[in-house]
């Protein structure tokens, strides 16, 4: 979906452990951002993440990057999928790392007010 | 502790956990998301292929925590993978930094002191990592009272296989000890007071790996050493 909603945005993913498995893989996901690192050439990459053990892979993964290269490296707290959408939209329009952020991390009205809940 | 003793050691708890495996998920399933029995004998399996092939480099003790800790960040998933690969790296990187010689050339610290390092960076890097302290039904409530145990072990210069079977004796106890806690940490804290009442998976497998430390330290050692000690003791 992102690939469709902003196809000049690269887009990377680290899920599942190297055995194939559900779970986070901690060196998966720094092979991941590195990638990324070197596709995005002076601009900035945005991490997503979903449930518990993510943030503590991601957290061990953004340790292993030098200083140089963790400054280049944001988390959001947006929801995966819509907060990855919104990101990559408001990124394809040219937007500053931090209207990126704040895209993704704006509410999402998943259903109208008049849904019948 | 030779680069050999942990070797055996990784080796002996990819045993211990694999015998104990479904009994693990059956605790995780209870409070978690029943993966941790599984999981844990997954990452361990690969610790010990990688100790076979070689992948690991066996040249020093802590060389060889901190690949098995590498290994068990790209295996294990889930927060144990991340928490407890993270406790192996940093327990190896304590080990080579107090004692680089160790496997190899020896060191002048005693087992004892380095296992008190080494479990204190290991039970260090799980609290930060995870945010956790004691009481939380996490595998600090296993692996805190058996650095307490080692640290006066160190203190009475007790031997090392004595030492670390009180300690893992430690470790079992605060593992029951966490069957009435509430889970703060993790899965099982959006249970909130339905956790109370089954142990902690994490603090029951923290548990398995020192018990299992403490089986290859005794058999390498046998009770010579520890008679010895004994008798020294006033009555």
């Amino acid at each position: 979906m992102v690939a469709q909603s902003a196809p000049d945005v690269m887009v990377h993913i680290a899920a599942g452990t190297s055995s194939g498995t559900l779970g986070t893989s901690a060196p998966l996901v720094e092979s991941a951002i590195r990638d990324a690192l070197r596709d995005a050439v002076g601009a900035e990459v945005v991490v997503f993440l979903d449930l518990g053990s993510a943030a503590l892979a991601i957290e061990i993964a953004l340790e292993a990057l030098e200083p140089t290269e963790r400054a280049r490296v944001r988390v959001s707290e947006g929801p995966l999928v819509e907060g990855a959408i919104l990101a990559a939209v408001a990124a394809r329009t040219g937007e500053a790392i931090e209207a990126v952020i704040a895209a993704s991390t704006a509410p999402v009205a998943k259903l109208p007010p008049d849904f019948a809940r | 502790m030779s680069a050999a003793l942990v070797v055996a050691w990784l080796e002996r708890a990819a045993e211990r956990i694999h015998e104990r495996r479904a009994w693990l998920t059956d605790l995780d399933a209870a409070i978690g998301d029943g993966d941790h029995g599984i999981n844990l004998d997954r990452g361990l399996e690969t610790v010990r292929d990688r100790l076979s092939s070689g992948a690991i480099a066996a040249d020093s003790a802590g060389l060889v925590l901190a690949g098995a800790g590498r290994t068990i960040l790209g295996t294990v998933g889930g927060a144990s993978g991340a928490l407890y690969g993270r406790a192996f790296q940093r327990a190896g990187e304590r080990i080579v930094a107090i004692a680089p010689g160790v496997g190899s050339a020896g060191t002048p610290l005693g087992a004892v002191e380095i296992a008190v390092e080494a479990l204190a960076a290991a039970s260090g890097a799980i609290a930060a990592l995870g945010r956790s302290s004691a009481g939380e039904k996490t595998m600090l409530d296993a692996l805190l009272p058996a650095l307490a145990v080692l640290r006066a072990a160190h203190g009475a210069s007790q031997p090392v296989g004595l030492a670390l079977d009180r300690a893992a004796a430690a470790a079992e106890a605060g593992a029951i000890a966490t069957i009435p806690l509430i889970a703060r940490k993790g899965r099982a804290s959006y249970l909130g007071e339905r956790s109370i009442g089954h142990e902690d998976p994490g603090a029951a497998s923290s548990a398995l790996l020192l018990a299992a430390l403490a089986e290859v330290v005794r058999e390498r050692d046998g009770v010579d050493e520890e008679l010895r000690f004994r008798a020294r003791q006033p009555n």
